[in-house]
């Protein structure tokens, strides 16, 4: 790739969105403090200061109204981008996304295009308790018409906001809290990164980790530990779970035989599930000890630190589970 | 009030046109042959006719479950409509979508809905994307009393209040939602008066005179135009048939109050003012009416003889 700079990953967030705004004036922008305070996480900072009131606009609180205005103007020929800050509030918006955005396309016989982003950041970050925590992208990737987008680094969140703004339907962009401050390697030019190609983070030989999102720096600090054991560890970070590479994550089993999935999610009914059940069907014969998973305990998010690290998969849990998967 | 020659029989024509093509579709539906389940817009049809009067194909309008008359009024092709809501491939939406999911980009119609209330804030984008072009163009939300009480319609009435934006809202108050009378689940039975919530014009109207709504929503949609915002428009009207089709409708309602509001039909009383204040002949509406029978029997036979879908396009159009 071409030069770099090292950027926060919010700033690189942003940096798409206005790229993108630039290129395109169909593009507008609405959420709960995106304009001129720049975001609850500076999401959206300075972008109000160049494109104005009439495209970056605050919202009340009314995420189901934000996602049904972004479906309206969508199928009338704009590209919003929706910001719902806070991923559990998108709860509020389920019947638009799901009943509306998701099926248009489709019901519509290929008639009406959606393409709209809903944006809004997930995950635990130091005790934000059961409102501010949660990790719904399942949810969305079992509902079809829907694409679901899971970037993990400030590279990843930059090229991947592009597609989900040039794609024509609805896009689910679910950021981490945890990253937004954080800084990493950004390219200087223009690029943008396809929907379906799954990032290998680490190669190795012995364990394949499939992780999203925060799981993914996770499964990356414990394979550095394992390293030194001697336990050689393949990260991959699918980065869009709708698409799904099954490709990269089956190529991955062939070689080391044996599969650890890390989801930040409560696990019953989750992705890891899904992706468990790809790689046991088509990729049986190459497993050498069953698939584990490490998903959140079944609960609600608890605020108490001391239940919260109980409750998520941690580094710990991580190097733990893949020794035992070696040794078996 | 204008009572043009040319407005009358224009109004007479797509009032008929919708009733003859529901008449049709009920006909055909209760012989069997038409799957899923069909909510007909009978007696309400002056609120689609008064109010399409004034859109162009660019304008946009969000329907209802009971949106077959919206859709005709809009500009959706009659054989077209008529095939998709028999769910063959030749409908306007490849029978994919059927009676509740009626969509046409080509006359702005962004559907029906079976999701009450739902086209509501879906009507405040659309005109928010007008109005991002700064292009004129208006954008319609019809929904029933159903919808009132649903946050969709606080939510959307207010965002588009807020930004100012081109879209009338027109409740069709028929009193019930399904079989729940609108006065035993609110306190505040009068919809126009909700306008007032939001900073913006309300007026309630008798929705079964075609001439009243016809004029009352052109003010709406010229102050919409104008960038003079939303207003609020609640027509009073009345289902005489069922909910849906199969629902005799009789359980839960008067007999007198449904043979009192059948003596308001919109259509006989239009009929009535155009022949009184001599704009109109019976003659000419008699003629009118046959060339509707004409142009629904067309439609029936184009959808009748459809072929069935082919079940290998059941994945096609799933992403964009």
């Amino acid at each position: 790739m071409a030069e770099e700079r090292n950027i926060q990953y919010v700033e690189a967030s942003v940096e798409a969105l206005q790229e993108e705004m630039r290129r395109d004036s169909s593009i507008f922008y609405i959420g709960q403090g995106i304009g001129q305070r720049g975001g609850n996480f500076k999401q959206s900072k300075g972008l109000w200061e160049e494109f104005g009131d009439r495209r970056v606009r605050d919202m009340p609180i009314s995420e189901l109204g934000q996602v049904g205005m972004g479906v309206g103007a969508a199928m009338a020929g704009a590209r919003p981008v929706v910001d719902i800050v806070f991923l559990d509030m998108i709860m509020e918006a389920m019947g638009q996304i799901v009943e509306q955005a998701a099926t248009i396309h489709y019901t519509s016989n290929g008639k009406f295009k959606v393409p709209l982003v809903v944006r809004a950041a997930m995950g635990s970050a130091r005790c934000t308790g059961p409102h501010h925590s949660r990790c719904f992208y399942s949810w969305f990737a079992h509902i079809p018409g829907l694409k679901v987008v899971l970037p993990s680094s400030a590279t990843d969140v930059k090229g991947l906001m592009k597609t989900a703004i040039r794609d024509d339907g609805p896009v689910i962009f679910i950021e981490h809290k945890f990253f937004y401050n954080k800084k990493g390697p950004v390219p200087t030019g223009e690029y943008a990164i396809p929907f379906g190609k799954a990032n290998v983070c680490r190669k190795g030989k012995d364990v394949t980790i499939l992780a999203m999102s925060l799981m993914v720096w996770h499964a990356m600090e414990a394979a550095e530990r394992l390293e030194k054991e001697g336990i050689s560890v393949e990260v991959i970070d699918p980065r869009t779970i709708v698409p799904f590479d099954e490709l990269a994550l089956l190529e991955s089993v062939h070689k080391t035989g044996r599969l650890l999935i890390v989801d930040e999610a409560q696990q019953f009914c989750g992705f890891s599930g899904e992706a468990a059940a790809i790689v046991s069907s088509k990729a049986f014969d190459s497993l050498d000890a069953p698939i584990r998973r490490m998903g959140a305990l079944h609960t609600p998010h608890p605020f108490n630190p001391v239940l919260e690290a109980a409750m998520l998969p941690s580094v710990d849990g991580i190097v733990a589970e893949v020794r035992r998967l070696v040794a078996s | 009030m204008n009572m043009s020659r040319e407005l009358v029989l224009s109004l007479y024509r797509s009032m008929q046109r919708m009733r003859q093509f529901e008449l049709r579709i009920q006909q055909t539906y209760r012989s069997g042959v038409m799957p899923g389940f069909i909510h007909l817009y009978v007696g309400e049809e002056a609120v689609a006719a008064g109010v399409c009067a004034h859109l162009s194909r660019e304008d946009y309008v969000t329907s209802t479950h009971r949106g077959h008359g919206h859709a005709l009024a809009k500009g959706v092709p009659i054989n077209e409509a008529f095939a998709e809501i028999w769910g063959k491939p030749t409908g306007v939406n490849g029978g994919r979508g059927g009676s509740m999911h009626i969509y046409d980009p080509s006359c702005g119609f962004l559907g029906t809905n079976g999701i009450v209330a739902a086209g509501i804030p879906i009507a405040t984008g659309a005109a928010m994307a007008a109005s991002l072009r700064d292009d004129g163009h208006v954008a319609v939300s019809f929904f029933g009393d159903g919808a009132v009480n649903n946050c969709a319609f606080h939510e959307g009435i207010n965002l588009a209040a807020a930004l100012l934006l081109p879209v009338v809202f027109v409740c069709e108050n028929n009193l019930y939602a399904t079989e729940t009378p609108f006065h035993r689940v609110t306190r505040n039975t009068d919809v126009a008066s909700r306008a007032a919530a939001y900073g913006i014009p309300g007026i309630s109207i008798d929705g079964n005179d075609v001439l009243e709504v016809h004029r009352v929503a052109g003010e709406a949609i010229a102050r919409a135009r104008a960038g003079e915002g939303p207003t609020l428009i609640e027509c009073k009207t009345y289902r005489p048939l069922g909910h849906f089709e199969g629902d005799p409708g009789t359980g839960y309602r008067p007999k007198e109050e449904i043979a009192e509001w059948k003596l308001r039909d919109p259509i006989v009383r239009l009929a009535g003012a155009g022949i009184k204040a001599g704009v109109a002949s019976e003659a000419e509406l008699k003629d009118i009416e046959q060339q509707v029978e004409r142009e629904i029997e067309e439609a029936y036979e184009f959808a009748r003889v459809s072929p069935e879908a082919d079940a290998a396009t059941v994945s096609d159009f799933v992403y964009a």
